[in-house]
């Protein structure tokens, strides 16, 4: 059981994150971090290959720093890892990030049985990457994993929507994208550290990919961001505190504006 | 005048709030053309037509019913390639962005989700998003191809318009690929009565504080008719379903009021409830980080403050 697993190197969410001079996400001033949400996906792909005797590679793109994403996942038991770097891809829309790791992941061997993402990045949040590599890779795709199992060449998902809970059936190979619910992933052991040292991490370029830099990129890219600005921070409003009377406090102000 | 196509979001025919808010939108930027995948269509004319659909697309092809997003993709790639329309807007839920997703791909077009408006500047189509949980702001175009945009519910009043909506069927039939992944279980969710979290007014959210107990703050939201949702630590906990979780890896809501209770304001919640109107809050710790962003908050247990504001209100609206 191959299981390829690609994770975004993010700004730290705590911190404040902004734009560059050129309306991309600032990747520099702001420490950077595995995605947190790419960690379920790491965490559910050890789980499998722990039990399924596999091999589990990380996936990223990402400038030199998004080596210490690829770094966290093999501390928690990762098995190699593939960095593509290329100064070319800085400014990539979600379309040209998700051809880049389709050609990535067609160039790993053996050919994975199962792609595993998070849900989404912590900073773009536009969830639509797993979706996109699925298309260009002709793979099933289930996304929203809460629950995943692997047996007999299929996967089954279980998804909780709104309307319903749902269980998803797809044979391998496959994506399955997987939330937040689905586990509670490990911390890296002292032997995980040790041993992530002497782990291989290949890096490739977009040449060895076989991908056109004029495909990717900021000035490739579909759409445009023209402008951004700072959510003016909220005024800080009344804060009464409870002496019996916080209640009927607090229905007053919502009678003053126009919620009753 | 060029088309704009609307995915429709309904449930059996029943056309849901989002579409109407849709159609709204689409009437700004062109010609808007709804899309109707999935049986009941005759019901779904009506009100489709009130807010202003000049056609409705549909078929009831089987393939549309029993698999994943995949053909509805396929479906709308067929319509795309038939009319060539200016947008394409879909709801912004997780299953509307996975065919979003899928539709850039097929049709080499850019793809903007998660916008809050959308509004045609100089002749071209120019969207508002919230980002980094909130704190900014973005405008942003779609350059290539159709814009295809999904849009988060509540970005606009829904206004009647009516039109004569002209039935188009369309003949359909999803590729193999797209039969790869299969429903093959489904249990419905027990009904709350309660409005839909991300498309309510109001909503008011149980945290840490309650301590599972999640009575006082559903007896509040019910005087008020509000949504209940909950932040990740009480998910986390096993006190409030994943489905009703605000925050990053929850549901983003929007509304005119947002009560946060006994809820600290992490930054994973304030990703979710951050862009609401007006923000109240009721916690025990006077220097929880919630208190930063609220209009109104009251530094006391839940357990008193809220039956009392309860009682108000209820008394209030008789």
């Amino acid at each position: 059981m191959n299981i390829v697993v690609c994770v975004k190197y993010v700004p730290d969410a705590q911190a404040d994150r902004t734009f560059s001079v050129d309306n991309t996400t600032d990747r520099a001033g702001v420490d950077g971090l595995l995605s947190e949400l790419d960690e379920y996906a790491v965490e559910e792909a050890l789980k499998i290959a722990e039990a399924n005797d596999g091999e589990v590679t990380i996936l990223t793109i990402g400038p030199d720093r998004a080596a210490d994403a690829l770094k966290k996942a093999l501390q928690m038991g990762a098995h190699r890892a593939v960095h593509v770097n290329d100064a070319a891809i800085h400014g990539s829309d979600a379309i040209a990030t998700s051809l880049v790791l389709a050609k990535a992941i067609q160039k790993l061997d053996p050919q994975p049985d199962l792609v595993l993402t998070g849900m989404a990045s912590t900073d773009g949040t536009m969830g639509v990457v797993p979706t996109m590599l699925a298309e260009r890779l002709g793979l099933p795709a289930v996304t929203y994993a809460s629950e995943l199992t692997v047996a007999d060449g299929k996967v089954s998902v279980r998804r909780d929507g709104d309307l319903a809970s749902q269980t998803i059936e797809a044979t391998l190979p496959a994506l399955v994208s997987v939330t937040d619910q689905i586990n509670e992933p490990r911390y890296p052991s002292f032997k995980g550290i040790m041993a992530a040292k002497k782990k291989p991490v290949d890096t490739w370029t977009l040449a060895d990919l076989g991908v056109d830099a004029e495909l990717v990129g900021l000035t490739a890219a579909w759409t445009t961001v023209e402008s951004f600005s700072a959510r003016p921070p909220r005024q800080k409003g009344q804060i009464v505190t409870d002496e019996g009377d916080g209640g009927s406090k607090l229905a007053v102000f919502l009678g003053e504006h126009k919620f009753l | 005048m060029a088309e704009v196509l609307v995915l429709v979001e309904h449930i059996d025919g029943r056309v849901r709030k989002t579409t109407a808010e849709l159609l709204t939108i689409a009437r700004r930027l062109g010609e808007p053309a709804a899309v109707f995948v999935g049986s009941n269509v005759a019901q779904a004319t009506d009100v489709l037509a009130k807010y202003g659909a000049t056609k409705i697309y549909h078929s009831d092809s089987a393939d549309l019913a029993d698999y994943l997003v995949v053909p509805q993709a396929e479906f709308l790639a067929q319509i795309v390639a038939q009319s060539s329309p200016v947008a394409v807007l879909i709801p912004s839920s997780p299953e509307g962005k996975e065919v979003a997703a899928r539709l850039a791909v097929k049709t080499d077009s850019g793809l903007i989700t998660d916008a809050v408006d959308v509004q045609l500047a100089d002749g071209k189509i120019v969207t508002t998003q919230s980002v980094f949980a909130g704190s900014y702001t973005v405008a942003a175009t779609a350059t290539t191809g159709t814009a295809i945009i999904t849009v988060k519910p509540n970005s606009a009043p829904p206004q009647q318009q009516p039109a004569e909506s002209v039935d188009t069927p369309v003949e359909f039939a999803a590729s193999d690929l797209a039969k790869t992944a299969r429903i093959t279980a489904s249990s419905p969710k027990a009904k709350s009565g309660r409005p839909e979290l991300t498309e309510a007014a109001i909503v008011v959210s149980g945290g840490r504080g309650t301590s599972g107990d999640f009575s006082k703050v559903e007896e509040f939201a019910d005087s008020l008719g509000a949504a209940v949702g909950a932040s990740r630590a009480a998910v986390d906990a096993g006190w409030y379903p994943h489905t009703s979780q605000v925050g990053q890896t929850g549901k983003q809501v929007s509304p005119q009021l947002y009560v946060a209770v006994g809820i600290s304001g992490a930054i994973q919640h304030r990703a979710g409830m951050q862009t609401s109107k007006t923000i109240i809050a009721v916690n025990k710790d006077e220097e929880a980080p919630i208190f930063e962003l609220v209009d109104f908050g009251v530094v006391g247990d839940l357990f008193n403050v809220l039956p009392q504001a309860t009682e108000a209100v209820k008394t209030a609206k008789g």
